[in-house]
């Protein structure tokens, strides 16, 4: 095996062998959401004319678990191994700083890509979905993961301890994922509040991925595919940078 | 004979400790080379960049004749690198350790090199064991094992026997001494002079990122007086005036005389003799690395 696929197996395998914690419980986790909320808002809310809340709330839920889980991988994945000092092992050898990105960023994706894939299957039982364009849905699912992986490299490279990951995870990647249009359709807020979506990149992620599903959006898909796709390229960019000069990584 | 390591004017400062402050240092294939110095003298920072985790400020490094820095990843497939600190991975077992670290180095299949250098260092019986569950020691011979999985002609074993049992630190040796037979360049830190003595070939030995000695071990060892006898009389007898003048030290009973060679103990004896001295114990003691490190650390 050469450095990239050993690395991209060895993050695999490491997400796989705790696949209780990094995969089975995001999916119940969803799944308890979907419950809830689809029991206290399915005879109050009408998002779509032609669509039920909770067939509405099942994309929304599968691409927050997978984004959530995608930056959860590599971000967890490299803290631990900076904190415990078995970063090393990786630094030693001669992988390639693309190399190192490229495996980080798929193995997040993939688990990213499991856990909403689960998500999708549970909630199939209590509810019909539609597949308008269903290469709308993996090429969504595979930038969503990508960029969230690559947020968790930045994310992992960048803290020191586990406190300072925790502000990444509960102040920036939750918040901006839980007000995307995950629950709600956006045009159902306040004007205000709809604008500032827009500076969202998640909302687009999810909408682009919804619109797969339903093919009604809030926003046009191609232009939630620009700028999911502008911010792709700017993180690879700047993560690609760091680990070119080796931020934090070495001294 | 070519350099397997060179080191040309190598500066690197952490904010305000000098860490290293000029090093040039050529190692020669085949060496089993020490590097000695008192904690915080840059031993484990010049290692650290050599295997690239560290970048110079200044001077520029070569393994193999590929400069980490510009041509890293050749320079990396030739060095093998056992760290100071007792790092692992808890997610894996023994053998998956050893696979994916050769998979990290582009190799696929490597089971038979594993399985040797598993017993090698005794480490057969825990293959399949997780890493968590392995005692200081063992781990400590993971930690060997990963840095050889790729069969580097460089290895540098930095302070690898620290916290490990006699009976270990003799079977890594004599692996370390096999594989340095087979050609491979061998560069060890170590605070155990009597290790670095008996092991290396060459010394250099740092103090403040600076390279204050660097010779054969034999002649490092030549700076210091050379042998000592140490006498002890039977109750009542003196020291003939002779010899009290070229005494070193006394304690105890016990007189200390610097040799200038083995045979300059025949006059002592010859002294002894005439004066009718009757001895209660005498030992040559040879001179010793530690006697070396500490004259240089404190010159």
């Amino acid at each position: 095996m050469g450095g990239f696929s050993t690395l991209l197996y060895k993050e695999v395998l490491r997400f796989w062998k705790v696949g209780f914690q990094t995969m089975a419980t995001p999916i119940l986790t969803s799944l308890l959401y979907l419950l809830i909320f689809s029991h206290v808002l399915e005879k109050h809310v009408r998002v779509y004319d032609s669509i039920s809340y909770t067939a509405f709330l099942v994309p929304g839920l599968v691409m927050m678990s997978l984004l959530q889980n995608a930056f959860a991988n590599s971000s967890s994945s490299l803290i631990q191994s900076k904190i415990t000092g078995n970063i090393v092992f990786m630094l030693l050898p001669p992988i390639s700083y693309f190399q190192f990105f490229a495996a980080f960023v798929l193995a997040a994706a993939m688990r990213g890509i499991l856990v909403g894939a689960g998500v999708l299957l549970v909630t199939l039982w209590f509810v019909e979905l539609s597949w308008q364009a269903p290469l709308w849905i993996l090429v969504f699912a595979l930038l969503g993961g990508a960029i969230m992986g690559a947020f968790g490299i930045i994310a992992g490279i960048w803290a020191e301890k586990f406190d300072q990951m925790a502000v990444f995870q509960n102040f920036i990647v939750v918040p901006l994922t839980f007000l995307s249009g995950v629950f709600y359709s956006i045009h159902s807020l306040p004007l205000f509040w709809q604008r500032l979506s827009h500076y969202n990149p998640v909302f687009y992620m999810i909408d682009g991925f919804r619109y797969g599903f339903f093919g009604v959006s809030d926003a046009p898909p191609f232009i939630s595919l620009g700028v999911v796709g502008a911010c792709f390229a700017v993180l690879t960019a700047f993560t690609l940078w760091l680990l070119r000069i080796g931020y934090k990584l070495r001294a | 004979m070519s350099a397997a390591i060179r080191i040309e004017g190598v500066t690197k400062r952490f904010g305000g400790v000098q860490a290293l402050a000029g090093i040039d240092l050529d190692i020669a294939e085949g060496e089993f080379f020490g590097l000695l110095g008192p904690n915080g003298a840059g031993k484990t920072t010049l290692i650290s960049a050599l295997a690239g985790l560290v970048r110079p400020d200044a001077g520029r490094l070569m393994v193999m004749g590929h400069d980490v820095v510009s041509d890293y990843r050749a320079a990396r497939r030739r060095l093998g690198v056992v760290p100071q600190e007792l790092v692992f991975d808890p997610f894996f077992t023994v053998r998956e350790t050893l696979q994916i670290q050769s998979g990290y180095f582009g190799i696929r299949d490597n089971t038979a090199w594993i399985d040797e250098i598993l017993h090698n260092l005794d480490l057969t019986e825990k293959a399949d064991t997780n890493m968590r569950q392995l005692s200081g020691g063992m781990k400590r011979r993971v930690l060997a094992a990963q840095a050889l999985v790729h069969r580097p002609a460089v290895i540098v074993l930095d302070e690898p026997t620290a916290g490990v049992d006699v009976e270990l630190r003799q079977g890594l040796w004599s692996f370390v001494r096999r594989l340095n037979r087979d050609g491979h360049t061998i560069v060890l830190t170590t605070h155990y002079l009597e290790e670095a003595e008996s092991l290396c070939g060459r010394i250099a030995m740092l103090k403040q990122g600076r390279i204050v000695a660097l010779d054969t071990t034999a002649n490092l060892l030549r700076r210091v007086s050379g042998h000592v006898l140490r006498l002890r009389l039977a109750a009542g007898m003196a020291l003939p005036a002779a010899l009290r003048s070229r005494m070193s030290e006394e304690a105890g009973g016990e007189y200390v005389l610097p040799l200038e060679c083995c045979e300059d103990i025949e006059p002592v004896l010859g002294s002894l003799r005439e004066a009718g001295c009757r001895l209660d114990g005498i030992e040559i003691v040879k001179p010793d690395l530690e006697e070396v490190f500490v004259r240089v650390m404190n010159d």
